[in-house]
């Protein structure tokens, strides 16, 4: 779609020139089929493909949504650039924090009771493919004792 | 009041009014990305929280999306019809984006009763203590945003103030975008 | 030819205010110059609060146990509350309201040339809502239990569990008031961010604008890009607080140290929101009272943005001892570390406008070169801290305490002074007296170093900032220590004692100073080319823009100042 330049409307703050060439019926459409498809997956069953289709599609129908409804595409670019910066930040802040919040015991001290809520669930629920998941160290999988051999574990990791 | 001069003033190239609305959502995208950046951390450092999550309504989560990107879609063409010059019909098509917001908060009473009655309380666990706090959240966007489509509904029929259409109409699906990443998060992660 | 344009601009606000009433004009004003006012005096108010704080918790730490004249007997609930309310206040109600809000509403619609800021309604929403956060935080004095006491950082689980706190309301009240007052400096921050942007005078570029307005713009939007967290972070803890969630409790699977990332997310940040207004008050005076242009505007510009930007990446050296991942730690050092070149780098382009200017030592010359120096022993001892290593032994010390005092005494003190007695003659029309400011200026300098150069050796002896009575602890009541504790009080009192001769003397001038011309320090910028004080509506004609705000003894010219807006 040709996007006038914003500059050619700056006396009519409301008209949106390249606004009218798009068909927001028919996005609305294919987003509603966006979200049949994600549901697909949890009437399968299978759990990593019901996490790709439902986060891949949750971003496509973002996308969508920004760039058509919000009229992103005939924005000026600085706006665009301020709203990825901040979620860019927020990717910063989820890489700085992860270290420290997704585990629970260190050199000198265990979080016992999330450790304790944890490992007991993960070993009855989720036994065999689940338990490996989400970066949990060899120690957890090792039966219901497992947060007594985690510092054990941790030192051979070190 | 009479409106300044300097809220006349582009120099940007972007109207005042929706450059300050670009600035809320810069705002709100921190808040919310915040509260769900906190959510991941938990939910990916607890794999039994995927027990918990089954308990979730898939369903109402999947019709309550349907709802809201329906209202956005009439919020889309409530804008449009401003643009246009149309105040009446951006006042109904307001109104049915409010319709929308309604609807989807009944929803979300119900599914919120059902569950609570079957324990499954903000104190229950980790996971529906970030459930509520995030829905609830969510749901309060909802509702501010549902109100003042309303008053902006009111000024476009007198044919008053019908950038204003847009304005809310932004807010509007940034409400829904939020949604977008909840019901995966909330309702299909399990 | 801007006194012509002022009477007739003052016969029109004359008309326009003629049917007002005493509430309208002064409680519901739309007018920025009004609200700024509001938030100048709110925050002055707030600011004796913190104060009196200060005073009574260091009449403990200097004769502990004895009745402290004026409050009495303090004890160690008491002592919690007053140290954290001292600290929350003097960021949140008296740094914030005054430098970014205050200044930010009388000098951003007044330096870009336009009537008033964007959204002028809003604008009076966000004073409303930040005096509502005044009320809810001095509520939760009075609450059973008293004030909160969990440190300003309000750490979990001492400030989710009442029965850590001793004050089942007090923690909640004082998270709400904070929340509150971060709506009201997000809608400030929008419309200071909206106005800068769109609202520029005719003519007026990028790099035509003030420091003083890129400065709080800059802040304002580090501000609303990092506060979001903590938003949903204090919705998380007062749930925790009164709903009984487990967001932060490790008893029921939370995560303590979440907060505190969280917090510092913001909170460092946060310095930089209130460090920069101060840093731009600092680049108008010198170039007025210099007689020169700013040395490398641009570079001051970049490097500006480039602290903003690496104060996003510095936050967790606040935790170094907080059981946080060593790998992290080590990344946060660096980036620490390297914070302090962009910093540096505007000191010496301060240093390097005034070499070979004609410098005169006025009273907000003075204020803004106390600013560098004593910013500059603030910024040098936090290269101490910001290595991980020596921060294990500094951390939660005296040092510490000394240390951000060094840079928070400059930025909201030392910064307000500056900006105040630079503005004053604009704000209300008259002059403040030179000679009484000149004594409160060096009462307050000596004293302040007086106060926190011990707390430097007593925090590096080991004295320990949570505790409120040595007595029990040998090793740290020995002597020498407690003398020093009583150098630095006894210096507190003095520089309180200095304080009234300035407030005098501002609320004096206020109404019997001198009548002050429109221009009286022979400045560039167009603040200063409107009538003083400025009516209603600041200009008429609105001005358009020549030229950079800082041409000073331009050459060819018989004046050495060549105002924005002057045509030739």
């Amino acid at each position: 779609m040709s996007a006038p330049s914003p500059h050619s409307h700056e006396h009519h703050p409301d008209a949106h020139g390249g606004a009218h060439a798009t068909n927001y019926v028919k996005i609305w459409a294919i987003l509603l089929v966006l979200l049949a498809v994600s549901l697909i997956g949890p009437e399968l069953g299978i759990r990593t493909v019901t996490l790709l289709t439902a986060f891949g599609i949750a971003v496509v129908k973002a996308y969508m949504v920004a760039k058509y409804f919000m009229h992103l595409n005939i924005e000026r670019r600085f706006v665009v650039q301020l709203l990825v910066v901040c979620l860019g930040l927020m990717t910063l802040f989820f890489l700085a924090t992860a270290p420290d919040v997704m585990k629970h015991w260190g050199m000198n001290w265990r979080n016992e009771s999330a450790k304790n809520a944890n490992i007991p669930e993960a070993v009855h629920h989720e036994a065999g493919a689940e338990a490996g998941h989400e970066a949990a160290p060899a120690g957890h999988e090792a039966a219901p004792a497992a947060h007594e051999a985690a510092p054990a574990a941790h030192g051979a990791g070190e | 009041m009479v409106r300044p001069i300097a809220t006349t003033r582009s120099a940007s190239g972007v109207p005042t009014g929706r450059l300050a609305v670009w600035w809320l959502i810069a705002s709100e995208i921190v808040i919310f990305g915040g509260l769900l950046v906190c959510y991941l951390l938990h939910r990916l450092g607890h794999p039994e929280w995927a027990t918990y999550a089954s308990h979730t309504n898939t369903w109402a989560g999947a019709f309550n999306t349907f709802v809201l990107l329906t209202s956005s879609l009439s919020a889309v063409l409530a804008h449009k019809a401003a643009e246009e010059g149309n105040g009446a019909k951006a006042a109904n098509l307001l109104l049915v984006t409010c319709g929308g917001a309604l609807t989807f908060l009944v929803v979300k009473a119900f599914e919120w009763t059902y569950e609570i009655q079957h324990g499954f309380t903000i104190t229950a666990n980790g996971f529906w203590a970030f459930y509520y706090t995030a829905a609830g959240l969510h749901g309060l966007h909802v509702i501010a945003g549902a109100i003042i489509m309303l008053i902006v509904a009111a000024d476009a029929r007198k044919g008053k103030e019908l950038q204003r259409v847009e304005l809310i109409g932004i807010y509007w699906h940034f409400v829904d975008l939020v949604w977008i990443f909840l019901f995966p998060l909330l309702y299909i992660a399990k | 030819m801007a006194e012509t344009h002022g009477h007739e601009a003052h016969g029109h606000d004359a008309h326009a205010h003629h049917e007002e009433g005493w509430f309208t004009k002064y409680f519901f004003s739309t007018d920025h110059k009004m609200i700024a006012k509001q938030y100048l005096f709110t925050g002055m108010l707030l600011g004796a609060v913190g104060a009196y704080f200060a005073y009574v918790f260091r009449m403990q730490m200097a004769f502990p146990n004895k009745p402290v004249p004026g409050y009495g007997l303090v004890t160690g609930a008491d002592y919690n509350s007053l140290v954290t309310n001292h600290g929350a206040i003097m960021i949140f109600w008296v740094a914030m309201p005054v430098l970014i809000a205050a200044f930010g509403n009388f000098l951003i619609p007044l330096m870009v040339g336009c009537d008033d800021m964007v959204f002028p309604r809003i604008n009076r929403l966000s004073y409303q809502i930040f005096l509502l956060s005044a009320i809810v935080l001095a509520a939760s004095f009075f609450v059973q239990g008293g004030g909160f006491g969990g440190a300003w950082t309000a750490y979990p689980p001492l400030s989710a569990k009442a029965e850590y706190s001793l004050t089942p309301l007090g923690p909640t009240l004082w998270l709400a008031a904070v929340a509150l007052e971060f709506v009201a400096f997000l809608l400030g921050g929008i419309n200071f961010v909206t106005t800068a942007m769109n609202s520029r005078a005719p003519g007026m570029k990028a790099f035509d604008i003030p420091m003083a307005v890129w400065m709080i713009v800059i802040a304002s939007i580090l501000f609303m890009c990092s506060v979001g967290p903590l938003v949903a972070g204090a919705v998380m803890l007062m749930f925790d607080q009164q709903v009984g969630t487990g967001f932060f409790d490790p008893d029921r699977g939370g995560d303590p140290v979440l907060w505190q990332h969280l917090f510092w997310f913001f909170g460092h940040p946060e310095v930089y929101v209130v460090l920069l207004p101060a840093l731009g008050f600092v680049a108008e005076i010198i170039t007025v009272f210099s007689r020169k242009r700013l040395f490398a505007y641009k570079t001051v510009l970049y490097t500006t943005i480039g602290t903003g930007v690496l104060s996003f990446f510095v936050w967790a050296h606040h935790q170094f001892i907080a059981g946080i991942d060593p790998r992290m730690a080590n990344v946060f050092s660096v980036t620490t570390v390297l914070i302090s070149i962009p910093i540096a780098e505007m000191m010496f382009v301060y240093i390097a406008t005034m070499f070979g200017g004609s410098i005169s030592f006025s009273v907000p010359m003075l204020w803004a070169l106390a600013f560098i120096v004593e910013f500059l022993l603030g910024g040098v001892t936090g290269i101490f801290l910001g290595a991980s290593g020596a921060d294990i032994y500094f951390h939660d010390t005296y040092f510490v305490v000394a240390h951000f005092h060094y840079t928070f005494f400059p930025i909201a003190i030392i910064g307000t002074y500056a900006g105040l007695t630079y503005w004053f003659p604009k704000m209300f029309g008259r002059h403040m007296n030179e000679a009484v400011n000149k004594v409160h200026f060096w009462v307050t300098i000596t004293s302040f170093n007086g106060i926190f150069l011990p707390l430097f050796i007593l925090g590096s002896a080991g004295d320990h900032r949570r505790i409120f009575d040595y007595s029990n602890f040998p090793e740290l009541s020995q002597p020498w220590m407690q003398d020093m504790r009583v150098f630095a009080t006894v210096c507190l009192l003095i520089m309180l004692a200095a304080q009234p001769l300035f407030l005098v003397n501002f609320f004096y001038s206020m109404f019997k100073g001198k009548k002050a011309e429109a221009n009286p320090w022979n400045a560039n910028t167009l603040e200063w080319q409107c009538p003083s004080p400025p009516p209603h509506g600041n200009f008429s004609p609105l001005p358009e823009v020549y030229r950079g705000p800082y041409e000073y003894s331009a050459e060819g010219r018989d004046q050495d100042f060549w105002p924005q807006n002057s045509p030739t």
